[in-house]
């Protein structure tokens, strides 16, 4: 007898495989509500708010948020009009080393961040270029690319080639093809890959720490204030605030694609 | 004289090695329906291409009403195509598909608007202009290529397969319709197909591709009724092809090989019934596909080779696979192919 309804082991084993991965995040969410500020015990001691307040007070995390933010943005932006180029080019051009170029540009998110990290701070030292903004802003697009590059590549392949040429065909030129056909065909892809992007680069530890100068993102300063033991659910409390702003994007950009995926080749 | 809608001097395309256009010259009259006939591979689409500008030759050149179009972008000249897969924007409404024409070239909201539905009815889709592409049905969708096709009013509309994707019933309103609006409009259509039986029916004239060269030009009945060559009596309606040396068995002095349409052999019971000054063959019956209002016989003759014969279901000399039958012919049913 065949049917389509899995066993309960199997049940069983993909419930522990979620509750594995996902109730971890519980504790951190319990955490920032413990009163013991010294250490993490368990059971809570007791529940409080004022680790929300405390860390809504304190003008190094504002600082650090702010800069990760920043960062985010501008490596984001740099990859959406990188990324969106390099899929123009490769995804139909036919030309030597093609399939080359696209493994070169996929690479960075494939490599460890810990090789990109370093090598992108020997090339900066070599080339005496100061650590700063811009040379995290620099390391986070290089896999920011990647993701943009991915989604619209993925999209452009779906797309029927004559749509192009049709725009061509009625009137218009290269710019408005762009504007009119191109641009809206590729949307809803460069926002998810936008905003996976944004993700990525909001939540990054290890090629920041190799491309930072003094600066402090977010994930920096998560990692820097587990050292000191004062006041540790305000951490929680940011951790917390890093899920939702990662989560919430990765959802849109979930439901954004899914939705497009039937319609967007359609041309049809 | 006036000129040509379309036309072209030993032009060709070859990519690499591969000739997909070899040296074809052509002349389009304004006004005409024009079919490009042939295999697929055969150098037809892309001839099509050439025209629209998508595609530049390699060698040779075009004009369209006289204007040498080379180095043109297909933006600025005045054809305008219905894509095999229709390409309609799946972002945009049908109005908005229809109207893009206008819309890149500047026209008001209104007048954009009032045009696109002056053509939706041209199309009779009337009132469909709100919906998105994705809720049409195949056929309403090539309607909507076509008034985006004409909304900017070209001299010269190309057409590539547009029935190739319909049902045979779609296909055969949309042949009557497509007539219907070339009268209508009175512009030059060309459009591509690999269907003999579209090509015949719709074409003012046809030109019958095979490798990248044009075989043979002219009009539905003299393509039919007088195949250049071999190749074109096979595809165009599936001709018999008889050799020479048979020929010569049967007392015709043979000018190489001739080509014998299906429906213009008789099968007769016996060899007394077959008409004074007709010639016959004697043929076994390979297999008989009744096909409604006609049946077609394939039959194998003794010496190798097969003829296939073509009558009226109804009231015939009745076979069966496997049976001796004549197959008897006029010696005017004849048409002597050109070696090639």
């Amino acid at each position: 007898m065949r049917t389509d309804k899995a066993g309960w082991p199997l049940k069983l084993a993909a419930g522990a495989g979620i509750a594995f991965l996902h109730l971890p995040l519980l504790f951190i969410l319990a955490y920032a509500f413990s009163t013991e500020e010294k250490s993490y015990q368990w059971p809570l001691p007791g529940l409080t708010t004022k680790w929300f307040g405390v860390a809504w007070g304190r003008q190094d995390i504002w600082d650090a948020l702010t800069l990760s933010v920043e960062i985010a943005a501008i490596s984001t932006a740099i990859a959406l009009v990188l990324g969106t180029l390099a899929a123009g080019g490769l995804a139909r051009a036919k030309f030597f080393g093609r399939e080359t170029l696209s493994l070169l540009i996929i690479l960075p998110i494939a490599l460890p961040g810990i090789v990109t990290g370093i090598s992108l701070r020997t090339a900066f030292g070599a080339a005496d270029i100061p650590f700063s903004v811009l040379t995290i802003v620099l390391g986070h697009a290089t896999f920011c690319i990647v993701v943009v590059y991915n989604n619209a590549v993925a999209r452009l392949r779906r797309t029927s080639p004559s749509l192009i040429e049709a725009s061509m065909d009625l009137g218009a030129d290269a710019f408005q093809t762009f504007r009119y056909v191109l641009l809206p065909t590729l949307g809803t892809a460069l926002l998810a890959g936008g905003m996976l992007a944004f993700a990525l680069s909001f939540d990054e530890v290890i090629v920041t720490t190799f491309t930072a100068g003094q600066q402090e993102t977010l994930p920096i300063w998560m990692l820097t204030e587990l050292i000191r033991p004062r006041q540790r659910p305000v951490t929680n409390v940011v951790a917390v605030f890093v899920i939702l702003v990662t989560l919430l994007p990765i959802l849109a950009a979930y439901y954004l694609t899914r939705d497009t995926a039937e319609t967007a080749g359609s041309g049809k | 004289m006036t000129e040509p809608a379309v036309s072209f001097a030993g032009v060709s395309r070859h990519f690499g090695t591969i000739r997909a256009v070899d040296g074809v010259d052509l002349e389009i009259a304004p006004g005409e329906f024009f079919a490009m006939l042939g295999p697929s591979g055969s150098g037809k689409t892309t001839c099509l291409r050439l025209i629209a500008g998508f595609d530049q030759p390699t060698d040779g050149s075009i004009r369209i009403f006289g204007e040498a179009v080379e180095g043109v972008p297909p933006y600025r000249r005045a054809v305008n195509t219905v894509f095999q897969d229709y390409a309609l924007f799946p972002h945009m409404s049908v109005a908005d598909n229809v109207a893009y024409g206008l819309m890149v070239r500047g026209v008001g909201k209104r007048a954009r608007r009032e045009k696109a539905e002056e053509m939706l009815s041209l199309v009779k889709l009337s009132g469909f202009g709100d919906r998105k592409p994705a809720q049409l049905s195949g056929g309403q969708r090539q309607r909507v290529a076509l008034a985006r096709a004409l909304i900017n009013a070209p001299k010269v509309v190309l057409l590539d397969e547009p029935l190739g994707a319909l049902d045979l019933k779609l296909r055969e309103e949309m042949q009557v319709e497509l007539r219907t609006l070339h009268r209508q409009l009175g512009l030059t259509f060309v459009f591509v197909t690999h269907d003999q039986g579209e090509a015949l029916s719709m074409a003012d004239r046809v030109a019958v591709f095979n490798d990248g060269r044009i075989v043979q030009v002219g009009t539905p009945t003299e393509i039919y009724e007088q195949p250049r060559t071999r190749f074109v009596a096979d595809f165009v309606g599936s001709s018999n092809v008889i050799e020479a040396a048979l020929l010569s068995t049967l007392g015709v002095s043979a000018r190489g090989a001739a080509s014998l349409r299906p429906e213009r052999i008789r099968i007769c019971a016996s060899v007394v019934e077959v008409p004074e000054g007709w010639l016959s063959l004697s043929a076994t019956v390979a297999d008989v596909l009744y096909q409604g209002a006609v049946r077609r016989v394939v039959t194998q003759l003794a010496g190798g080779g097969r003829i296939a014969v073509s009558d009226a279901a109804h009231g015939a000399v009745s076979v069966a696979p496997g049976a001796q039958a004549i197959l008897a012919f006029e010696p005017a049913a004849l048409h002597w192919l050109e070696q090639a």
